[in-house]
């Protein structure tokens, strides 16, 4: 019925957004990954016939630079210990709001929510000063239960569960919405069955609303790894990636080394590392989803 | 008993709020301050003398209005960009059947996996030759089109009967007459999801201005607190102020339409 001009509209109202993503994407996706074989710096962004290709030498210097096996290992630790504490508390929180009786529901779940929609290096400079050794807001009230003095940000064992605590406190929020909806969609005759089978809430618990909540807690983990793992703005404005680069973390390594000291060959082999961590990940949790679907 | 498991929920739920609500209460409180209350032990929650004096200076000798208008203007512009171009393209998805939709749909949301990061090397070079670094077009170009956006438009879109199209058509309704004023009004409810969750994104990025913006004049508001929190580490109640303005806005914004705004982030967390 329509043929031909049809295929002509579709790519007229396709075009806008396929260009900009194919120019602004795209292109400096294939680019990058050119970039991390040159040596392109500073002289470079002169005059790009300094350019050279230098083949794999910024991936083997990476591997031999002790500090990006730190930037890993904070990274990795922020996302171990960060992830699973950020998901459980949004869980925990979600059930919460989600239990019998609860009056006012709609007034916690928008205070619960407020932190995620807030600026996050406005947040971040809020919670410098929740951490400060000696006025901040933390010591003050860990002082009533007997806990001493911590220096949170300056000391390199506190710095990495200090930005830990603060991000869940940002976004926990975010995760506990989903997990809402998530509850919601458990029909209640499950839970009724369970009851006249005689399970108790700890029981409903685990054999109904973990299974049915499985599905929503991959795609939760799913896109709070992919967040996690981008650590930026936290050690930007709480630490500069300090004390001794206990904070240091992989995307402010890449903005060191390309934008402040412009070794911006360096510096996108740094930005795959990153792309193939996160594509191993996600490679691995689909494949996980899978077999749980089979089971 | 009963009362006992009461108590013991409501309590855990005025803590949790608590938590999550005091840092930003006292952010309010401090910013109030005059200098050096904010730095006591133990901490004021409540100013002694209220003083507007850090919002005074921000405004008058530390440019915070130009800032202001930077975070506004690229919010605003980005938003209305996005929602052109991403409705477009989540038509087309939706609406319009040619070869390849499907495989070239699967390749973009595919390519989500990829982190914004590792186009920001080629991409400040490519801005910089056609000389859009530490302009307004620097954050504007990469915020045209977004996949996510033409994703959730594309899932709304699929849900007008093709019924309400053909009947337009035989009334003699163009293409674009067609996406304008039939399809767009009916996808108000995705659109506005859309816009806020659009303009929150931008208002409050920061590592992408922070690279693009290399001139102060040129700053958005999370940029400008950063470097001020760098620069006046001691002025806590100052900073307190900037960051109250850099984050009201946006927290008033979801107030008003928190509705659409958790709806939205709903709707993309439970799809199958």
């Amino acid at each position: 019925m329509r043929a031909k001009g049809h295929v002509r509209i579709a790519m007229i109202f396709l075009a806008p957004a396929l260009i900009a993503i194919g120019v602004f994407f795209v292109v400096p996706v294939i680019a990058a990954f050119i970039l991390s074989f040159t040596d392109f710096d500073i002289y470079s962004l002169g005059n790009w016939r300094y350019v050279r290709f230098v083949g794999v030498k910024n991936y083997t210097d990476l591997f031999g630079d002790p500090l990006f096996w730190k930037a890993i290992k904070n990274t990795m630790y922020f996302l171990i210990v960060g992830g699973p504490l950020s998901i459980s508390v949004s869980l925990g929180a979600a059930l919460l709001l989600q239990s019998k009786g609860v009056r006012l529901k709609g007034l916690f779940r928008t205070a619960y929510f407020a932190p995620v929609v807030t600026t996050l290096v406005a947040v971040a400079v809020v919670w410098r000063f929740v951490y400060h050794p000696r006025f901040g807001l933390l010591n003050y009230a860990l002082s009533f239960v007997g806990i001493g003095q911590i220096d949170w940000l300056g000391d390199p064992a506190w710095a990495m569960p200090a930005i830990i605590l603060m991000a869940v406190w940002k976004n926990f929020g975010y995760n506990m919405v989903i997990f809402i909806a998530g509850l919601q969609n458990i029909p209640d005759e499950l839970y009724e069955a369970a009851n006249i089978d005689g399970a108790g809430k700890w029981q409903q618990f685990r054999s109904v609303t973990l299974p049915m909540l499985a599905p929503t807690t991959l795609f939760i983990t799913i896109i709070t790894m992919i967040g996690y793992i981008q650590l930026f703005a936290e050690p930007y404005v709480m630490t500069q990636g300090g004390p001794l680069n206990s904070t240091l973390s992989i995307v402010l390594l890449m903005y060191q080394h390309g934008f402040r000291w412009w070794n911006m060959g360096y510096s996108a082999a740094v930005a795959f590392v990153l792309f193939a961590i996160i594509l191993a990940a996600s490679i691995v949790q689909s494949q996980v989803s899978k077999r749980v679907k089979a089971l | 008993m009963k009362l006992l498991r009461k108590i013991i929920l409501y309590a855990a739920l005025v803590i949790i709020a608590a938590v999550t609500l005091v840092p930003l209460l006292w952010m309010v409180s401090a910013s109030f301050m005059p200098a050096g209350h904010a730095s006591t032990f133990p901490p004021r929650f409540i100013p002694d003398v209220v003083t507007f004096e850090h919002y005074v200076s921000l405004f008058t000798r530390l440019n915070l209005a130009r800032y202001l208008f930077n975070s506004a203007f690229l919010s605003v512009t980005v938003t209305v960009i996005a929602l052109v171009v991403n409705s477009m393209a989540g038509y087309a998805f939706a609406k319009f059947r040619f070869r390849g939709k499907d495989g070239l749909f699967k390749l973009l949301l595919s390519s989500m996996v990829i982190p914004a990061q590792v186009t920001m090397l080629p991409l400040f070079l490519m801005l910089n030759k056609m000389g859009f670094i530490n302009s307004y077009m620097g954050v504007i170009i990469p915020g045209m089109a977004s996949v996510f956006g033409i994703f959730l438009i594309r899932q709304f879109m699929q849900s007008i009967p093709d019924s309400f199209i053909e009947a337009a058509r035989i009334d003699g309704a163009g293409d674009f007459e067609i996406y304008w004023k039939l399809i767009l009004p009916l996808c108000k409810p995705i659109l506005i999801t859309l816009a806020i969750i659009t303009f929150m994104g931008t208002w409050n990025d920061f590592l992408w201005p922070l690279i693009v913006m290399t001139d102060d004049t040129m700053y958005t508001l999370p940029v400008a607190v950063a470097n001020l929190s760098l620069e006046h580490v001691q002025d806590t109640e100052l900073m307190m102020a900037g960051s109250v303005i850099t984050i009201a806005p946006v927290l008033i914004l979801f107030a008003a339409v928190q509705k659409y705004y958790i709806s939205g982030i709903m709707a993309g967390g439970v799809k199958e």
